[in-house]
């Protein structure tokens, strides 16, 4: 194992940001905390790159643990927190060259690593990391982080405010990391991302709410789901939320997912009713629930 | 001005020296539409954003909002518009009600007003538990919740969200867009960025801004339709990626 974290608990004041919690992550995998703003997952990240105590439970991070042997840790993982957190008035290069020499390496040793990475913004490497694009401080932070080469990379948020594209781009970079062996633990607010991990723990108010690979987590959802369109999405919402049999409806994309109370139902019979209630083009498909279901399914119990 | 449009631009441009950061852009969003206004960071979203809410004076181009011109009645606009980021919400060391008075009065509303509008407001949303806590205290969803509210208290014709959901959880964020839904619904303009593509097939329609242009502009079923694909994040990544 390359993580390992049994009961870790942690208070701030009155405020209970992790209540007991327990996941492992194995060598080599892409393991993703999928959870909102709130959720503990930086206060996790903080634990376990020794920059704060827990107030219960034990964790250890490519086999030392997180109290008694945290030089270890520090020389062996990279954190790329949440919040822009390299030099802004040093320039790209200077950064990176002060990570690596607080690491002691060298930006050429290790140069192979953060290549793919590197590359894309080093026609900038005289500029001030704080006058560089949001994509670009992405990479470069991410570059830092990488220098001295980890076994284990944190990575809080990395794409949070990001747009699609770069997005996509950032996590291609994961998928080959993760081919050189290095162990990813990265948390997202994104749920669409949380497909694109080995495994996932969701996450909420401290709490974990599921862990398991996407695919399996997805079957977990204990009801069939229907995609509904109608030509005012408003009133159907409205007119759904009235329905007797109504288990759940969530707006999702130009449809609304929608669960039944029944075991099974007659799909006329609704239609009739949202007819009645003066909606048109009504549309009810079967479809299959995603992960964003699977959450909010878990998080209302 | 057509009555039905409460946002029309026609060519309108922005360049800060060599660099042109809205190139020439031109569309209309009309009353009651929740228009998404998407495009990667750095694409110009937020300086177009900026030129329409009357903080940022165009380089060439026409535009008018709410009725009013952009260069000559930017005072107007800001009256008649709301606004709201997930950067400037709401004061975090005021409470729930002191938020609602202080806006209220920067919006020029009359006490009876102001009074009416927080009572309206805090019931809707049940906040009557909370009513008196510092904002800085209560949960995101909420907080985000309460901005978009009281960016709704003067009661303008048009509202601008620069990505209102960002970390939100799922929950949150639908209950949010159903507000969303039940503003447009009363007529109400929403005008909207996000970066959850998912989002953008809430939008009646979406607008994607690449390199200063608007490269595509249709509803996200036609979207889908003409780029062949099913869903708005392939219509995204097939624009922004050429």
């Amino acid at each position: 194992m390359s993580i390992n974290v049994s009961n870790i608990s942690k208070s701030y004041k009155k405020v209970k940001a992790l209540k007991g919690i327990t996941f492992d992550v194995k060598e080599g995998e892409l393991f993703g905390l999928i959870g909102p703003d709130g959720a503990g997952k930086t206060t996790l990240f903080r634990i376990l790159t020794t920059l704060l105590f827990s107030d219960e439970g034990e964790a250890n991070v490519a086999g030392y643990d997180v109290v008694s042997d945290y030089k270890d840790i520090r020389q062996s993982v990279g954190y790329m927190p949440g919040r822009f957190s390299l030099y802004q008035d040093l320039t790209v290069e200077e950064n990176l060259n002060f990570f690596a020499t607080i690491f002691g390496t060298t930006i050429d040793e290790n140069y192979d690593l953060i290549k793919d990475i590197y590359i894309q913004i080093e026609p900038f490497k005289k500029r001030r990391a704080g006058q560089l694009s949001g994509g670009m401080k992405q990479k470069l932070a991410l570059s830092c982080a990488l220098i001295h080469k980890p076994k284990v990379l944190f990575l809080d948020e990395p794409t949070t405010g990001v747009d699609p594209v770069s997005r996509k781009e950032f996590w291609d970079m994961l998928k080959r990391l993760q081919k050189k062996g290095i162990t990813i633990l990265v948390s997202t607010p994104y749920m669409d991302e949380a497909a694109l991990c080995d495994r996932i723990a969701l996450i909420q108010d401290g709490e974990i709410l599921e862990i398991d690979s996407p695919t399996s987590i997805v079957h977990k959802f204990p009801k069939a789901i229907y995609n509904i369109g109608a030509n005012n999405m408003y009133q159907l919402i409205q007119s759904l939320n009235n329905y007797e049999h109504l288990y759940s409806v969530y707006p999702f994309g130009e449809f609304v997912h929608y669960a039944d109370k029944r075991p099974s139902f007659d799909i006329t019979e609704l239609v009739q009713y949202l007819d009645a209630q003066g909606l048109k083009n009504i549309s009810i498909e079967p479809t299959q629930p995603n992960i964003e279901d699977t959450f909010m399914e878990l998080a209302k119990k | 001005m057509k009555e039905e449009n409460v946002i029309e631009a026609q060519g309108l441009t922005k360049t800060f020296g060599d660099f042109t950061a809205v190139n020439a852009i031109s569309f209309e969003v009309k009353k009651g539409e929740i228009f998404g206004f998407l495009g990667a960071n750095g694409a110009g979203k937020t300086t177009a954003m900026k030129m329409l809410i009357g903080i940022s004076k165009p380089s060439s181009g026409e535009a008018k909002v709410a009725g009013f011109d952009v260069y000559s009645q930017t005072e107007s606009i800001k009256k008649n518009i709301g606004y709201m980021s997930q950067k400037f919400a709401l004061y975090d060391d005021l409470t729930v009600k002191e938020n609602i008075n202080f806006f209220g009065g920067i919006y020029g509303l009359s006490r009876a007003k102001i009074k009416e509008k927080m009572k309206q407001l805090i019931d809707e949303l049940g906040l009557e538990h909370i009513a008196d806590q510092l904002v800085g205290s209560l949960p995101l969803g909420w907080k985000q919740k309460l901005s978009f509210s009281v960016s709704l208290l003067h009661e303008p014709k048009i509202v601008f969200l620069d990505e209102p959901t960002g970390g939100v959880d799922p929950i949150t964020r639908r209950q949010f867009w159903e507000m969303i839904y039940k503003s447009a619904n009363e007529g109400t303009t929403i005008f909207v960025t996000t970066h959850y593509m998912d989002e953008a097939e809430y939008c009646d329609r979406v607008s994607i801004m690449v390199d200063g242009r608007i490269d595509a502009l249709d509803t996200p079923k036609m979207l889908k339709k003409q780029f062949k694909v099913d869903n708005m994040n392939d219509v995204f990544l097939k624009l922004a990626r050429g």
